[in-house]
Order: C-alpha cells, then sequence, then structure tokens
C-alpha cells in the first residue's frame, strides 16, 4: 500500500491529475506477446521491447524518477513518486523492466556515486533505456553474501582487472550495466570488499560472458555472468576501497522495500490482464469450481481455509497503513523490515491454495488450455519461491527481523 | 472509502494511551498483580474475585469508563480507536478491572431504544457486564436463557464477565415481544453470582441466576443491538490480545537474550529466535486489524461487521500463539508457577474463546464473502 496518513499537497493533487490523464491517453493497451509475471523472469526481446517502450513513454511524461535530482534526470520532486505508482498501479500498465535499477541500482548510486557518475549513468537507467542487473551472489556466497570471492586487482594505472563468477543473475542477458560486490582484500571478510559498476552489454567477450539459467517453470531470466580479466576504470568503483559491505547495505535495504524512496512501481497488467495473486481471486476461483456437484465455495473445510489467508492478507495491508502512522508504531523498522518475508510467503500460500481450490485442474500448466487462468497460479506458485528465495531468503529475513528489531543475538 | 488513512488516531489518542501505559505500570507492575491474584496454586482452588477497587475508581475518575457513551449522552466523544489504545495498554499489564466490559456495555447501549437510565448509571460511575450467553457459550443473545415477564426475570445466564467486579448486570431476556436488553442491579433481590473456576486469574466469571428479579428495559430488539455492537467488542477484545501478547512476546526476547545454553544466549539459535519473530508478526497483523476495525466502526459503517470478525479471528490465533511460545522458550521456567508468564498465558487462552473463538468469527467471515453456507 503506497497511499499513507499523508494528504496531497496541491503541487502533489496536480501531478495526480497530470499521472491520470497521461495514463487515459497513453496507457499501451494489451500486450503483442505473453508477459511475464514479473520483469525478473523477462524472457525474450518482444517481451523486453514491449516494456522497455513503456517505461520509457512513462519517464517522458515524468512518471519515473519524479524524486531524483534533475541533473540526475529525475524531476526534482519530493513524494511524487509515490503518487505515480498509485497511479500506474490503479490504471493497470504493464510492469517495469527495469526493476533491479530502478530498486537498488539507483539508490545505491544515488548515496554512493560521484555527482559525475550520476549525471552519467541515472537518466538512462531511469528512462529504462540501460536494463541494470545485480552482481552480488555466487555459486559459494549466497545467503553468506560477504564470502564472495569474484576478484578486483588494481593494474598500477587506475584500473581493476576483474576476475570471478556471479550466478542468478537476474536480467544480465539484456543489461547494459551491474552492481557488482568484488573482493579487494583477501585478508578481511567485510573489510575486503568493495563495490563497483561495470559494464556488461558492451564488454561481451571482451571479458564478460553471459549464460542464460533455466529456471524451474521453464522460463529465462537469470544468469550465469563470467569475468575473465575485465578492465575497468577507478572512477566506476562507488564510495571507497573496502567499503563494498556498507555500499552493498544500502542496496540490500532498498531491496527489500525498506528504503526511505519510493521506488518507481507500476504494473497490474499481464497478459491475462484480470490475473492478480490475491485472496478475493481464490474467492473467485472457489466460486467458479465445482467439486462433487456443488461449488468449493459452499465447502466449510475450503471456507476455513480461505478466510484463514484472508485475515492475514487484510492484516498485511492493515499493517502497511498503520506503518504510516508513527503513534501506532514502536520500532521504527518494525513493520518496513517485515514486508519483503511477509509478501513473497502471502503469495506463495496464496497460489498454492488457488491450486488446491482448482483440484485436478490445478496441475495444469500454460500450455493446457484447461488450466487455471492460464496456468497462471501454477506458475505464479513457482515462481514465488524465487521471492521466498532471492534478495535474502525467508529465514535470513526471520535472521535479520529477530537481530535488528527484537534485539535478538546474531546467529553470523 | 470513508476510513481515514491514520484510522483515526490523532495526538488525543496517542495521549490516552501513554497516560494509561504510566498508570497501569505505577498502580500494578507484574510482580504486585502476580502477588495480588495468583496467591493460591491449589488447581481445585474456590473461586475468587482479586482485584484492586481503588485502581478501578481512579480509572472512573479518569472517565476510561464513560468512553462508549455517545456524546450527545454525556460521554466524551472520543473515537473507538482511541479507547483501543487504552485497551490495548490494560491488556498489557494484564490488570483486572471491569473496564472491558462497561465499555462493551456503553456499546451495545448505544444501538438501543431506551437506554438513557443505562447511561445515566455508567456516568455516576456504576461498571456493569453483559449477561447473554447460555449454558453452551454461546456468545448471541438469541439463545439467552432469561425470561422476562413484564419487567420481571428469571433464568440463567452463563459465562458472564467480571460479574464478581461490576455493580450492574445489562441482561437479555426472552420476552413476549422478542428478545429485549433488561438493566438490574446486582444487589437486587433474587440474584445470584457464582463464581466459575476459570483459568485466567487477571479475570473473574459467573454464571448469574435471576429468580423474579424486576429489571428495567433498556432496548427491544437484543439481537440487532448486539450485533451493531460486535465488531467493536471485537475491536476492543482484540487490542487486548495484542497488548497481551507483545507483554509475552518483550518478556520472553529478555529472557531469551540473558539465559544462556551451549555458551550461547537462547536467542542466537534460530529455533528460538524465528518463533519469536513469527510472534511479532502474529501480533502486528492482529494489532492492525484491531485499529481497523475500531476504525470502521467509527466511520465506515458498511466495512464493519467484516472488520470485526478479521479483528477477533486474527486475535483469537495470535492469543494462542503468543501464549504457547512464551512458555515454550522459557523452558522450565516458564513451566513454573512462580514465573509471570503464566498469568498472561492464562488470560490469552481466555480471550482466545470469549465472545467467539477463531473458527467462528471465520465461518462468519465466509458467509460475508461468499453468502451463508447451504444448510
Ligand atoms: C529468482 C531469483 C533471482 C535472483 N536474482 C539475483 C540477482 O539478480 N542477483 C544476485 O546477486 N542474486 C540473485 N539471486 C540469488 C539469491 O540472492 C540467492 O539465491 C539467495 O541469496 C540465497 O543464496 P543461495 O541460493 O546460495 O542459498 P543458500 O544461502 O545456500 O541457502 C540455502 C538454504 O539455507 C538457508 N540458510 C542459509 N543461511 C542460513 C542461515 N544463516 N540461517 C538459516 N537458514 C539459512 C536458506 O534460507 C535456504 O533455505 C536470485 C535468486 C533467485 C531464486
Amino acid at each position: 500500500m503506497s497511499d499513507g496518513a499523508r494528504v496531497d499537497t496541491p503541487e502533489q493533487a496536480a501531478f495526480r491529475e497530470h499521472c491520470r490523464s497521461w495514463l487515459v491517453a497513453n496507457h499501451p493497451g494489451e500486450p503483442p506477446v505473453r508477459l511475464p509475471q514479473s520483469a525478473i523472469e523477462i524472457m525474450n526481446s518482444d517481451q523486453m521491447d514491449f516494456l522497455q517502450t513503456w517505461q520509457k513513454s512513462a519517464y517522458d511524461a515524468g512518471l519515473i524518477g519524479c524524486d531524483y535530482p534533475e541533473f540526475c534526470g529525475g524531476g526534482g520532486h519530493t513524494g511524487f513518486q509515490r503518487i505515480a505508482n498509485d497511479e500506474m498501479i490503479r490504471a493497470k500498465t504493464p510492469i517495469l523492466p527495469n526493476v533491479i535499477g530502478l530498486g537498488m541500482a539507483a539508490p545505491t548510486i544515488l548515496n554512493h556515486a560521484s555527482d559525475e557518475l550520476k549525471a552519467e549513468l541515472l537518466p538512462r537507467l531511469l528512462s529504462g533505456e540501460d536494463i541494470w542487473c545485480q552482481g552480488f551472489s555466487e555459486p559459494g556466497a549466497g545467503s553468506d553474501l560477504a564470502g564472495v570471492q569474484t576478484f578486483a586487482e588494481p593494474t598500477g594505472d587506475g584500473k581493476w582487472l576483474i576476475n570471478g563468477h556471479k550466478v542468478w543473475t537476474s536480467l544480465a542477458h539484456f543489461a547494459s550495466w551491474m552492481i557488482i560486490l568484488v573482493r579487494t582484500d583477501k585478508s578481511h571478510k567485510y573489510d575486503g570488499l568493495s563495490y563497483f559498476v561495470v559494464p556488461i552489454k558492451s564488454a561481451l567477450g571482451k571479458g564478460v560472458t553471459v549464460r542464460p539459467l533455466i529456471k524451474m517453470t521453464g522460463e529465462l531470466g537469470f544468469n550465469e555472468v563470467l569475468f575473465d580479466n575485465l578492465v575497468v576504470d577507478d572512477r566506476m568503483r562507488l564510495d571507497e576501497l573496502g567499503k563494498g559491505w556498507q555500499v552493498a547495505m544500502t542496496t540490500l535495504l532498498f531491496e527489500r522495500g525498506a528504503g526511505n524512496l519510493d521506488t518507481p512501481r507500476a504494473g497490474g497488467m499481464t497478459s491475462k490482464a484480470s490475473f492478480t495473486t490475491s485472496v478475493g481471486a481464490v474467492a473467485k476461483l472457489a466460486k467458479e469450481t465445482m467439486r462433487g456437484g456443488k461449488s468449493v465455495s459452499e465447502d466449510p473445510v475450503m471456507r476455513d481455509k480461505i478466510m484463514q489467508e484472508l485475515v492475514k492478507e487484510e492484516g498485511f495491508i492493515q499493517t502497511q497503513r498503520r506503518a504510516r502512522v508513527p503513534e501506532l508504531t514502536d520500532h521504527p523498522m518494525r513493520i518496513p523490515l517485515q514486508g519483503k518475508l511477509q509478501v513473497s510467503e502471502m503469495h506463495q500460500r496464496t497460489a498454492n491454495l488457488a491450486m488446491e481450490v482448482g483440484g485436478a485442474k490445478g496441475s495444469l500448466y500454460l500450455g493446457d488450455e484447461a488450466a487455471l487462468e492460464g496456468g497462471q497460479w501454477t506458475l505464479g506458485y513457482m515462481n514465488s519461491f524465487g521471492f521466498t528465495i532471492a534478495a535474502g531468503t525467508s529465514e535470513v529475513q526471520r535472521n535479520i527481523l529477530g537481530e535488528r528489531v527484537l534485539g535478538l543475538p546474531k546467529s553470523k | 472509502m470513508a476510513q481515514p488513512k491514520n484510522f483515526g488516531y490523532d495526538a488525543d489518542a496517542a495521549a490516552l494511551k501513554s497516560q494509561a501505559e504510566k498508570f497501569f505500570n505505577d498502580r500494578l507492575p507484574v510482580d504486585q498483580l502476580h502477588a495480588l491474584v495468583a496467591h493460591d496454586s491449589t488447581p481445585e482452588r474456590e473461586p475468587v474475585v482479586d482485584w484492586k477497587p481503588e485502581i478501578w475508581t481512579e480509572m472512573v475518575e479518569l472517565g476510561w469508563s464513560i468512553l462508549t457513551v455517545p456524546e450527545d449522552k454525556g460521554g466524551l466523544g472520543l473515537p473507538l480507536v482511541a479507547v483501543a489504545g487504552l485497551i490495548e495498554a490494560q491488556g498489557k499489564a494484564a490488570c483486572p478491572s471491569p473496564l472491558l466490559e462497561t465499555l462493551n456495555v456503553g456499546l451495545v447501549l448505544s444501538h438501543c431504544d431506551q437506554a438513557d437510565a443505562g447511561f445515566e448509571a455508567i456516568l455516576e460511575g456504576k461498571s456493569v457486564a453483559l449477561a447473554f450467553a447460555d449454558q453452551h457459550g454461546s456468545y448471541e443473545p438469541s439463545t439467552t436463557q432469561v425470561k422476562a415477564d413484564g419487567d420481571v426475570l428469571s433464568g440463567t445466564a452463563y459465562f458472564v464477565q467480571e460479574a464478581g467486579k461490576v455493580d450492574a448486570l445489562l441482561v437479555a431476556a426472552q420476552s413476549g415481544q422478542g428478545i429485549n436488553w433488561y438493566w438490574v442491579d446486582k444487589s437486587a433481590a433474587g440474584v445470584a453470582v457464582q463464581q466459575d473456576a476459570i483459568i485466567d486469574l487477571t479475570r473473574d466469571q459467573a454464571t448469574v441466576s435471576f429468580d423474579q428479579v424486576s429489571g428495567l428495559k433498556l432496548g427491544s430488539d437484543a439481537c440487532a443491538a448486539f450485533a451493531a455492537a460486535q465488531p467493536a467488542i471485537a475491536a476492543l477484545l482484540a487490542a487486548d490480545v495484542a497488548g497481551a501478547g507483545e507483554w509475552l512476546l518483550q518478556t520472553t526476547v529478555e529472557y531469551v537474550s540473558v539465559r544462556k545454553q551451549f555458551d550461547r544466549p537462547l536467542g542466537f539459535f534460530q529455533g528460538v529466535k524465528h518463533p519469536l519473530v513469527n510472534v511479532m508478526l502474529a501480533i502486528d497483523e492482529t494489532k492492525s486489524l484491531a485499529y481497523n476495525a475500531a476504525c470502521a466502526y467509527d466511520c465506515d459503517e458498511p466495512n464493519t461487521p467484516k472488520a470485526g470478525h478479521l479483528a477477533k479471528a486474527s486475535a483469537a490465533d495470535t492469543a494462542d500463539f503468543s501464549a504457547s511460545r512464551a512458555v515454550q522458550m522459557h523452558g522450565g521456567i516458564g513451566f513454573t508457577w512462580e514465573c509471570y508468564v503464566h498469568l498472561y498465558f492464562k488470560r490469552q487462552m481466555h480471550s482466545k474463546a470469549l465472545y467467539g473463538d477463531a473458527m467462528w468469527h471465520r465461518a462468519k467471515l465466509a458467509d460475508i464473502v461468499f453468502g451463508p453456507a447451504a444448510a
């Protein structure tokens, strides 16, 4: 819920009006291709072209990057992005393809890069012309991110030589740029890390190899990225040498939705325009699904199960609302740090419940005409594990909540 | 949607809550609470009513007991969200008092057609409880086992909350013309209060019988009045559960941060840490749904029944979960009578079933979402 206790100022109200009328006139309409459920599942260039064109037009209309400074290609406002987000979601627009750029790279660059680099990189990031990816995880460093071994070695003439192996890198197959966490000192785990932005597309075959990985759903979307003597200029380093961990914490804070800047967000439209993962959608499915000559919605056990999930969903929505009322919250990070964990697990349970409601049809997939919502629930259930694993697994989120909010000792 | 985004929880509400937190901390800290209510551990003990009437007198003087009297009847005009904050504080302190019941009666009377005498009594400082449940514990006036012949009541009301503490009862009784609400002074001739042996040491409950007791009729159509008040009652009870849950959580967090096993504080271990995080998530859900229901009651009538059921459905589960994890994570000490945790464990067990358990509220929710279940 992006709307909180705040009320629009006159400027904000005028901006909301602008968003509404622009969206009425410029909504791109039904997509020509099957769209993925989220940007990290974009498989092919037909999907990407359509979505990039949409992001660029929304950017040009001032709906994206509104709260970024003008010299970074932003609108120079405050509190406008949340309005644009409200309106884009209300208008059921396509999703924004440059999610990692907008949600992670941009706020990190804003907080840690030189002004020169900000001016150079951010405009094409916000417009979606440059797609970004995040090179954090490695085969040996997932939850224990500070274990990364990809190594940057100084060449002596103001450049770095990067060698190593990143994995599960979402969108690398379309990316122009990567935010990357590398080791610059092997003798210190945390203080031996540094943070760079590195070119991908322009360096393909010149030190960078991108190999798509196939997901359990059969979709593409993430990749392995291999670095073999990639040469990078020192001015591409964010913040000081050895401060990579602190910079990465900024990225993770925003990745988990707990940053202090609203990330541009749009969506609501997929290839099946009506599909959203919600308990309301499960309830509708239950009404329409017959079992033993009766609607599933008349089965007392299924009624109870669906209502259990409704309580959780509504509880989450109201907790997000409460997060905006300081008098009704104790620890300032208590609610923000719950968001990622709660949303990802809620979607997982909800999609699973839909499959249960669907019974035998629940296991039909995208290629079957009789599948539930064209197979979207089944796909959604599988994809939900991407979200309970990526960006800090649910287990890691519980560690963070226990340690940062409840103050329990670290399990590290 | 007519609801304000901040639940209508304003500075006055916040001030009331912090005043209440301070008051309860000061008047009845948990060690004194334990000494007051847990002096007899005998399982078969005779039920007694342990409380401090002088604390209640102060609460009345602070104006807390009249907070659900409508403004045009002499009340203070505070929204229910503000009252929810007060009750959350009382739940956190587990303070024995007839506050919640008196407020519940105020809510029911607000939906009665001739309630003035009841409001006047509450404004004078009288405490009062609802007497309407049947012997099976159905918290619905429709099955009341009290009968009215004219204004003379006979029969029995079960599961009457705080009956040992209150001055009066609001009784649902079946008359020739439907079920009505009657005001009865507890001291009236023919009223007999038999305390139930409940596990919750911070509350009391009784079976109350009426033998030719003269009552004062305050409302006809008791079922409709109760149905209208029920979401508000659910909101307040959920706030109590969230408050008690927070005490259980914080107390357990403190314990597992200090107690060491295997050379480490217990909270280091994820088998301890993760369930406590889950308790926190559950409390936050219940707290949010409690304020949402209170706000709906204040200004969003069409969504009020649903919001009330959501709140108590969540609260019942949270009551259970927060209580069970607190005892478990305290280990052997948590299983003893001397550890304060059992006071809150038992309060939560009582709150869980009070005014409808989770299954019942979810069944009502399903009726709203899907339409009534076919017979
Ligand atoms: C769809 C998807 C997209 C992704 N996109 C990107 C991307 O763009 N860029 C990027 O850098 N990475 C990306 N990742 C990688 C992701 O960040 C890692 O998968 C994640 O951090 C977990 O690391 P791991 O896979 O090595 O699992 P592991 O760390 O090996 O964990 C395996 C299991 O052990 C549990 N576990 C691990 N440590 C602990 C602990 N301390 N306490 C309790 N349980 C623990 C985990 O919760 C998990 O259940 C993506 C992953 C997915 C699934």
